[in-house]
């Protein structure tokens, strides 16, 4: 189990690696208008509307849990996770399932965009003003043409929630 | 044969059968480096094994081989084509003794002083031929030998030869004797003929008569390793299956007569008995877990100078791997305090009149669904007094409360943490790993653990673990409108409760009871535990989260009982105590594959797992230990299981028979049944006045009667219930309201009360009056019973007047018998002292003050009565010849033997007021007269 942990670990360090390093391919997604990225390797699925169901005495930025295939899946909201208020009910949200230390989880987020890849000179630290919350789960910022990237640091959005 | 011989033959043959791979290329390499430290390690293996298993010969031949393959391995030493015959032929000397093990059970006879010679001489740098005759195993063993002549073959395959020696062949040994003998074949002289004799051999061998057990397999081709993560997969994919299955069956249900019905079935059965296989794969014997304990123990008992033996039962009793890795510690940990803590030195035990040899004993075997483990020794015990005294210095508990309680649970505190009672830490125990930690294993895997210790005599425990915990059976439940499932073992019984019901759910300051049989079982209500009312109440009012908890479980109770009138209590058994767990539906049972909940949700003690249901969704499996810790930490308590489950058994100790009764209120009034002598109802005609004080003609006599409370209301006409409260001819009723009930009750009285009322206690749940019956006997009649006891209570003057000059020490740490008995004795004529403790009465003996006769009360903190009684009968004590009785709540006959060797005259049941009186006066007089 602690061999599969650190190897586990070991492969999300290096994907970060490639995050910083070298130009990747990162799926983006939508919160409250912001962009995000992930990095397209942790993904392991994108699903619609989901049926969970709710864990009691769970911290609030988890919603429930689900079964995917078999597995069970633990729904985290991201908007919670950033401070955000619940979208306006009524519309329809999606989810980005990542694995995360031989556990799954699906990240609830608005609305899922592409899968681009980018460059490592538009990578750019996180900008000290950026909001707490938001800085303890960005790995930092790509300049799109468009608009601005964070990249999502995903096994720290996760380990945030550990009780 | 040996479990662990079997395994070690298992293992050697594995390593042996990679060899074989390598030993081709060694012949081509002999100086590779890598592959002598192979064979290196593989012989210092079998020498460190041998010498553990007791197989002295093959121990001394991979000695001596080994010492070789080191310098081999060093580079001390060339290896030779010579040499490398050598190290098969060793090699071979251990495939040998190894197969004459597995078929024997015993090492073949013979020697290996030949080979061994050659060995040393190689190892000395001399030419090994020179040392010894060059055939080595062939001329003093089995006559059937097959020497396969020719110096290639010997140095390249001697294996071959060696394994046709044996009554067993192998299908790969002959394999072997094929592909490797084939190519060398057309080298030399004469070799043709003997590789075609060598397999011809092995045919006659295998069919010849001297074959035991010719079918046999051997162990080797018996038991196959496979890695425990493929086991693991196979697992995981056949729960898969399963809950796939149930969800078919569950579709199946809604549709009768479907083609699909019978294949169903079938796959239903398939599955169930894949689904058993798979579990006996993870099956293994408790043994493993036990092999290293009589090490263990013996290192134990020559460092500390003791003597143990340790007995082992049931090894062979199976558990799933999982839950064998999870209390392995927990095992080893409490075999070694046994021999530690438990066992005496070899002179105590004698002192003690024991065998100077002290014994633990293992036992497991299957109980239903479980495996019990059965832990004892017949060493010292636990100390009581050494685990009080801790408790209270680690603040488990006061003073006071440990008063309460019985042996049986105090023994119960060294499951807390930082609970060791070695005095010192010795290199053994004592540091501060505790049956804490053993408990929480064993409560991790859903298993319960006991104790019970007699001290001088020695202790026992009791491990009860579910055979598995990867598939269970689980109820499915509904509360708060979600579902969760309840492990089955867990679950006890079943109650409903409904508006119907004769017995309801009844709450003690927001907490809900209930009446379970004869005992009062806790409760608690899902919804609040996880606080489901929260997240509806939520959506419509944004406070709510802020309402009290009593107003929560009022709103629970109502929200439960929107859907239907019923309530469920699902009865769950933790440890020695039950819970009620109170849910709004209850669904079927399912099989359930237990999965661990994600890691971000771990904390919640409340979940042992979850799983996906037939249905497909997923669903949260409650923990009910970790519900009773949730619980119990909500209360403030800190260790909330062992405080209810110490209620609990209070409640069954030292009841009180007591008559419920109403006056005015509601609330209920309760006095002692034991003091009042009759249930009288009177009419109210009968009443008459005189001297401003209600009177009946009751017997030819007049009687006073008093109301309950001077408010209360006495009706004008019918009749009414009177308590009658009687001393010798003269009695004295109290005007009560109604009768309710006759109950049987621990008495604890919290609040105290004023005139007429001792205070209030918790009776049948509810808060309830405890009526002072002496007030009512001092207020009647200017001192009705108090003019009648200089005249005797039984009419007999004679003994009155003496009984006005005795004076009696009352010794009771409650004050609630002591209010009770004072009067009652005052009222016999006696002169009364009361104290609260044996320390206190021993202040007194040491002024020098002196009594007729000394009543004490057995259960008394700090000092027993017991204690109390040797130190009064002591020689020297001043109170040597005063008369002593016990009052006790409970008379088993082992106290009544031990009251009496320590000097008590006799021996009263509390509450038995006519037998006290007696006794006393019979004791008085015998000592006295």
């Amino acid at each position: 189990m602690s061999t599969s942990n650190m190897q586990e670990t070991g492969k999300a360090s290096h994907s970060l690696d490639h995050v910083v390093g070298t130009a990747n391919d990162f799926l983006t997604i939508y919160i409250a208008g912001q962009l995000f990225g992930i990095p397209v390797l942790q993904v392991q699925d994108v699903l619609g509307d989901l049926d969970v169901s709710k864990i009691p005495l769970a911290p609030p930025e988890v919603d429930g849990s689900l079964n995917l295939r078999g597995r069970i899946v633990t729904s985290i909201n991201v908007r919670r996770c950033l401070g955000l208020e619940n979208r306006t009910s009524g519309k329809s949200m999606m989810s980005v399932v990542v694995e995360h230390e031989n556990e799954l989880y699906s990240l609830t987020i608005d609305e899922v965009g592409d899968v681009i890849g980018l460059k490592e000179e538009d990578y750019e630290r996180n900008p000290v003003t950026l909001d707490a919350k938001w800085r303890g789960v960005s790995l930092g910022i790509y300049r799109l043409d468009e608009q601005l990237l964070i990249v999502l640091d995903v096994p720290k959005l996760i380990d945030n929630l550990r009780m | 044969m040996d479990e662990l011989i079997g395994e070690f033959i298992t293992e050697t043959n594995e390593s042996l059968e990679e060899l074989d791979v390598d030993l081709v290329n060694l012949e081509k390499d002999p100086n590779d480096r890598d592959l002598l430290s192979k064979i290196f390690r593989l012989m210092h293996t079998i020498k460190g094994t041998c010498g553990f298993l007791g197989l002295p010969r093959l121990e001394k031949l991979a000695h001596h081989a080994e010492n070789v393959l080191g310098r081999f391995r060093d580079g001390d030493l060339e290896v030779t084509p010579p040499a490398v015959t050598l190290i098969f032929e060793s090699i071979d000397g251990v495939r040998f003794i190894l197969e004459g093990i597995e078929t024997n059970g015993a090492e073949p006879d013979g020697d290996d002083s030949d080979i061994i010679a050659r060995l040393d001489a190689v190892y000395e740098g001399r030419d090994p031929t020179e040392a010894a005759a060059p055939a080595p195993n062939e001329d003093k063993e089995k006559s059937d030998t097959i020497k396969l002549v020719g110096d290639k073959i010997d140095n390249n395959d001697s294996a071959t030869g060696e394994a046709v020696l044996d009554d067993e062949m192998s299908l790969s040994d002959i394999d072997d004797i094929f592909t490797q003998s084939g190519p060398i074949a057309a080298d030399d002289e004469d070799e043709d003929d003997e590789i075609i004799a060598a397999p011809v051999a092995v045919a006659d061998a295998d069919g010849s008569p001297e074959v035991k057990t010719p079918k046999k397999a051997s162990i080797a081709s018996q038991s196959l390793r496979v890695n425990v993560e493929v086991l693991e997969n196979l697992m995981t994919m056949v729960s898969e299956l399963v809950l796939t299955r149930n969800q078919l069956m569950q579709i199946m249900r809604h549709q009768k007569d479907s083609e699909f019905t019978a294949p169903l079935q079938r796959l239903n059965h398939v599955v169930s008995e894949l689904q058993d296989g798979v579990m006996k794969t993870r099956m293994q014997p408790i043994g493993n877990a036990w092999a290293k304990l009589p090490r263990i123990v013996r290192d134990i008992s020559l460092e500390l100078g003791k003597k143990v033996e340790l007995e082992m039962n049931g090894q062979d009793t199976e558990l799933d791997r999982q839950v064998l890795e999870m209390i392995k510690d927990p095992l080893t940990h409490m075999v070694r305090n046994s021999a530690d803590h438990g066992i005496e030195k070899p002179a105590e035990r004698e002192a003690a009149g024991k065998k100077p040899t002290g014994r633990i004993v293992l036992d497991a075997y299957h109980e239903g669904g479980h495996i019990i483990i059965e832990i004892s020794d017949d060493g010292k015990g636990l100390s009581t007094q050494k685990i009080i005294d801790k408790a209270i210095a680690n603040g488990l508990a006061s003073a006071d409360e440990i008063k309460e309680l019985s042996t049986q649970q105090v023994q119960q505190f060294i499951f807390n943490a930082g609970f060791s009672t070695a005095e010192k830490v010795t290199s053994v125990s004592g540091r501060g790993v505790g049956m804490d930690v053993v408990r929480t294993n064993i409560e991790k895997i859903g298993g319960t653990i006991e104790l019970t210790s007699i001290e001088g005599k020695g202790s026992t425990f009791m491990i009860k673990i579910p055979l598995t915990l990867a598939i269970v059976s689980a109820l499915i439940v509904e509360a708060g409108k979600e579902r969760f499932a309840i492990p089955q073992l867990t679950v006890r019984e079943l109650v409903m409760v409904s508006e119907k019901s004769e017995v309801k759910i009844e709450m003690i300051k927001g907490s809900p009871v209930y009446r379970l049989r004869d005992q009062l079982l806790p409760l608690v209500y899902l919804n609040d535990v996880l606080k489901l009312h929260g997240v509806d109440v939520n959506l419509a009012d944004p406070d709510a989260n802020a309402v009290g908890d009593d107003d929560a479980a009022a709103k629970t109770k109502a929200a439960a009982n929107v859907d239907e009138n019923n309530e469920y209590i699902i009865v769950t058994q933790i440890g020695s105590y039950m819970l009620g767990i109170i849910v709004d539906r209850v669904f079927d049972t399912e099989e359930i594959v237990v999965k661990p909940v994600a890691r971000i949700l771990r904390e919640i003690e409340v979940f042992s797992g979850n799983t996906i249901l037939g249905d497909g969704s997923v669903i949260m499996i409650l923990d009910p230990s970790g519900i009773a810790r949730s619980t119990g930490k909500e209360e403030g308590v800190d260790a909330g299981i062992d405080q209810q489950e110490d209620e609990l058994i209070a409640d069954t100790l030292d009841k009180t028979t007591l008559l419920l009764f109403k006056v005015g209120d509601a609330t209920p009034k309760a006095v002692p049944l034991a003091l009042v002598s009759r249930l009288e109802n009177v009419n109210a005609d009968n009443i008459e006045y005189a001297n401003d004080q209600m009177l009946v003609q009751y017997r030819g006599q007049l009687m006073p009667l008093l109301p309950f409370s001077s408010t209360q209301n006495i009706p004008k006409e019918g009749t009414m219930p009177v308590l009658v409260f009687a001393e010798g001819e003269k009695s004295m009723g109290i005007i009560v309201d109604e009768i309710v009930d006759i109950i049987e009750e621990h008495v604890d009285v919290q609040v105290s009360g004023k005139d007429g009322v001792m205070g209030s206690a918790i009776i049948a749940g509810r808060a309830t009056d405890v009526c002072d019956v002496t007030y009512y006997m001092n207020s009647a009649s200017n001192g009705w019973f108090n003019i009648q006891t200089s005249v005797g209570y039984d009419g007999d003057d004679k003994s009155t007047s003496e009984h006005a000059k005795r004076s009696i020490l009352l010794v009771d740490d409650s004050p609630f018998f002591r209010n009770m008995l004072t009067p009652l004795l005052s009222v016999a004529g006696y002169r009364v002292t009361s104290v609260e403790g044996a320390a206190e009465a021993l202040a007194l003996c040491e002024k020098g003050e002196t009594f007729d006769l000394i009543v004490s009360d057995i259960e008394m903190p700090d000092m027993s009565g017991f204690e109390f009684a040797k130190k009064v009968k002591a020689e020297d004590s001043l109170w040597h010849d005063t008369p002593l009785v016990a009052l006790t709540s409970h008379g088993a006959p082992s106290d009544l033997d031990k009251g009496h060797e320590v000097g008590f005259n006799k021996y009263i049941l509390k509450f038995d007021r006519e037998t006290l009186l007696d006794t006393l006066e019979e004791t008085l007089s015998s000592v006295y007269s």
